[in-house]
Order: structure tokens, then sequence, then C-alpha cells
């Protein structure tokens, strides 16, 4: 039972990050690589700002500005140097892991100080594991709710317009430009308020942790499409954090059949390749299923 | 009369081959209010580059674009969205397919517009975009509809309303019936000529249909090669027949 708390714990935090993909991935609808620098940006500040004595709210809150900062580097190689955004993101990223490396001293620092946001507003109190459920539930109400009224605002329908049909948003006078910036920036915040979270929930923060998060965001969204195709573009976001802790549920059942954890990436790529496949493999299916039919 | 816009010899220039070559080749043209030009050419004679430096897609290499007697050469495409409209031949780069009909027609509303954070004036505008779309019978009843759900009818329709939604000084129209089917195509364009009379707008169609070359407009040009080598005034299309044209091709 504590094991599968922990795994709606996880999957509750880790949809946060996959909602800041969401807004790149589905809505501005190109990949960004940056994710995997700016996780760890969020971790590494987070806990050096911590151990520095800062509220950890408050820490979170520079991790979130940083993240903007680097989707801002992104979008700048992106849209004002006319790089292709995968390079930009990739370019990002990789730069990130010296600045990282930079703001810990070292590739991995743990969290000394007691205080962090799982153990406040008598959050410890509760039983183990359910002050990640309950930190997670109030940061994605929170996160959801303001995306959800912010892509329903103009500047937020013009968003949607950029990443959906940049040539007729263009035409639209939307300033398409603005529009990747805003996208990037609040993407790569939200990535990097989870890399604080997930630092002070595992007690320590690696430069390396990015690794793989990019793999994580998207098996959560595509989980959540598999499971509920064409919904509203608010509702998705909803099927996002489903699709986050169905996964978590996936991998924890696969590491209970006794996978080695080593394997853990290796399963996780595997996981998404299939969700990616299975809509295509529904579709073969219902096809020689109607097929078989006719023949009758 | 003062024209609307004045194009004052207009080239574009592109490096291929190890050669330039002048997609626009010192094009002069004014258009004054209510026109309705035909743009008649052959593929590759310049027609879409010629929308494409009206709308501040593609920049021009040399002379001046005027607005109003403003000088628009150097702005961008989302500042000239506020005065110039293009619906384009492609159904779906006229539109926003994750959108409903109603969001795209607010869209189109605030083209060129501040975009401020208000959720509440789609709400508001709901009645008046139904009575805006009633003109046009294909998207009756489809505000709520998602316009990856329409047809390429009704999307190219959509598109013709989001382009006259907040009048534009200058309505460009590139060759936007040309992917339909016959029937929806003719509808298209009767509708779309019966509203550029009636609202008084100023237009330039692109078009490869000879018998709506001579049936719709006021004006007529030919673009070959980068040139405008016939430009026919009112009187002179008035008694333009099919064939006359069949020369220029």
């Amino acid at each position: 039972m504590n094991l599968i708390v922990s795994t709606i714990s996880q999957g509750l935090i880790w949809a946060v990050m996959a909602i800041g993909l969401f807004i790149t991935f589905r809505i501005l609808d190109f990949p960004d690589m940056t994710v995997e620098g700016s996780f760890p940006l969020g971790a590494v500040t987070t806990v050096m700002l911590i151990q520095g004595g800062m509220n950890p709210e408050l820490a979170m809150l520079v991790a979130f500005v940083f993240g903007c900062l680097a989707g801002f580097a992104t979008a700048f190689m992106y849209a004002k140097m006319n790089i292709p955004i995968l390079l930009a993101g990739i370019l990002t990223m990789t730069a990130l892991y010296s600045v990282n490396l930079r703001i810990l001293g070292k590739a991995n620092m743990s969290l000394t100080k007691p205080d962090n946001v799982f153990n406040q507003f008598g959050l410890d109190k509760l039983p183990t594991n359910f002050n990640g459920i309950f930190l997670g539930i109030i940061i994605l109400t929170i996160i959801t709710f303001l995306l959800t009224v912010f892509l329903n605002t103009e500047k937020g329908q013009a968003v949607i317009a950029t990443g959906d049909n940049e040539t007729m948003a263009a035409s639209m006078g939307i300033n398409t430009t603005v529009m990747k910036f805003i996208g990037l920036m609040v993407s790569n915040g939200i990535v990097a308020l989870t890399g604080g979270l997930i630092a002070q929930q595992n007690g320590f923060a690696d430069v390396n942790m990015g690794i793989g998060s990019i793999v994580i965001g998207l098996s959560a969204i595509i989980i959540g499409e598999v499971i509920y195709p064409d919904v509203p573009l608010s509702i998705r976001l909803i099927t996002v954090i489903i699709g986050s802790i169905v996964y978590r549920l996936i991998l924890m059942i696969v590491l209970q059949l006794g996978f080695n954890t080593n394997d853990l990436k290796l399963i996780s790529a595997i996981i998404l390749a299939l969700c990616l496949a299975l809509p295509s493999i529904r579709a073969e299916f219902f096809k020689v299923f109607r097929n078989g039919v006719k023949t009758k | 009369m003062k024209p609307i816009m004045e194009l004052d010899n207009v080239e574009k220039t592109i490096y291929n081959d190890n050669t330039n070559l002048n997609i626009l080749d010192g094009i002069n043209l004014k258009i004054y209010p209510q026109d309705f030009i035909v743009v008649l050419g052959t593929n590759g004679a310049g027609k879409s580059t010629l929308l494409d430096a009206i709308t501040g897609a593609n920049r021009v290499t040399n002379g001046k674009i005027l607005l109003n007697n403003k000088d628009i050469t150097t702005e961008n495409l989302a500042k000239r969205a506020q005065f110039i409209s293009r619906v384009y031949q492609d159904p779906k780069l006229g539109t926003s397919p994750r959108m409903t009909v109603a969001e795209n027609l607010l869209l189109a509303q605030r083209r060129g517009l501040p975009r401020r954070l208000r959720s509440r004036r789609l709400k508001e505008n709901l009645p008046k975009f139904k009575e805006f779309i009633s003109t046009m019978p294909t998207l009756d009843n489809r505000l709520n509809t998602f316009t990856e759900k329409l047809s390429g009818g009704q999307r190219q329709t959509l598109s013709f309303l989001m382009a006259i939604i907040q009048k534009p000084e200058l309505l460009l129209l590139d060759e936007h019936t040309a992917a339909l089917d016959p029937q929806t195509s003719s509808d298209l364009m009767a509708a779309t000529d019966r509203t550029i009379k009636e609202k008084k707008l100023t237009c330039m169609m692109v078009t490869h249909n000879l018998t709506e070359a001579v049936k719709y407009g006021n004006r007529l040009i030919v673009l070959k090669k980068g040139k405008i080598i016939l430009d026919l005034n009112t009187e002179e299309k008035a008694k333009l027949k099919e064939e006359d044209l069949l020369e220029y091709f």
C-alpha cells in the first residue's frame, strides 16, 4: 500500500513537469530539449538557496525564474537567430550543464537543512508520502487553473494559434515570436520548479538528474492522450496528470516484476515508444476488426 | 482620387544558381478605394510573391510600398495585418484547427490589436458572430464546432470571414477557391463578390481561372516574369472576353 501511495505521490509531482512540457510539445507544437537542462537547473538552484538559508517557497520561485531564463535562451536562438528548435534546445541544455555545475560547485549536493516544502504547513504530520500527494494536488490545482485561465484569454489564444498554424497567426497580426518566447519561458519555468520539488523530495540535487526527464514528461502526455483522446484543451491538462500517475504505476509494476533498476531509463524509453505506437496499433486493430465484420 | 496602396518600382531579387533572379521586376501599381483587381499569370510569374511583398511576408529588395501615403516597406507582417488581410489557397492555412469557429473569429476580430488577458470577450461577441456567419449558410449554427471538423469549403468560408470581420484596407485573395470542388468554389466566389460589393472592400484577387477573371472585378493585371505586361482599367475590362486572355498563357 505504501508503495502505491509513494508511486502516486511521484506521479503527481512529475505531472507538474509534464504540464510544463505540454506547453511546448502540444500547444506550441515543437520538441524542446531545454527541459533536460532546466530541470536540474531548478533542482540545483533550490538546493543551493535553501542551504544558504532561503525560505523553500522563495527558493522555488527563484528556480522558476531561472527556468524562464533558460527558456528565454532557447527562444532567442530559435526565434532571433533562426537556429532549429531541436538544436537550440540541445545547445541550451548543454550550456546548462556547465551552469548547473557552477551553481552547485560539484556534481551533487545533499539537502541538509531541515526546512523544505514537504515538511511545512503541517505537511510533516501527514502519514508517509501523503505530504507529496497533498502538495502535488495543491501545486497542480494552482498551475492547471492558472494555465486554463491564461489559455482562455486573448493572449493565451494567440499562443495556441501560433502553435496551431503560424502562417495564420502571423496574418492575424499576432507577433508569433513573442508567443514562442512566452511559451518557452513559462514551460521551462514550470519544469525548473518541478526540479526544485523533486530535489526537496529526494533530499539532494545532481547535475545529471535531468537525463531522461523529457521521456518522463512525454510519457505522461502521451499516456494521457491514449487514455482520453479527443478532449478539450483544458481537460487535456488533467489527462496529463492522470498519464503521469499511470506511467509511474506502470514503472512500479515493471520494477516489481524483478527488472534491474539500472534498466530504468531503457524501460522508460520502451514504455514511451509503445505508448507513441499505441494509437496506430489501435487504428490498425479497428481496421482489421471492421474488415472482418464486412467479410462476414 | 487618392490610392489606398501604391507600389513604386517594387523589386524582389533572389540569388539562384549563381545568378540574380528578379521575381518581381519593377512593379508599379496604384490601388484605389473599392478596386477589385484580378491578377493573372502563369506559375512563377510572381503573383504570390507580389502578395507576400504587400503583406510583409516577404521583404522587397528595392522600391516602396505605400499604404494611404504612408511608407510601410519596412514594417513587419504583424503590423501590416492590422490593415491588410489575406485568404490563402489552402483552406488549412487560414484557420486554427484546434479552435472553434467562434474562437477563430475572435482571433481575427483582434487582428493587429493588442491581445489582453481577457477571457470574457468571446462570450460578449457570440451574438455578433452568430449574426455575422449567418450570411454564409454553410457555417450557420457552427460557432462552437472545432475548425478541424469542418470541410475544406467551410474552412475556406471561415478564412474569408476572418479576413473581412475587421474591415481591411486591402483584402488579398490568393486563389482562394482553387482547392475546392467546382460547386463549392462557385458558391464561395459568388459570396465573395457579393460581400466585396456590399461592404465596399478594396480587393486584389489572384486566380488561374479565366472565366472568373473575366466575370469578377473591375480591373485586371497580367504578370509575366515579374513584370506587369497588361493593366486593364474598368472600361477596358468590361469589354474583355475570355479568349482575349489566351495569348498571355
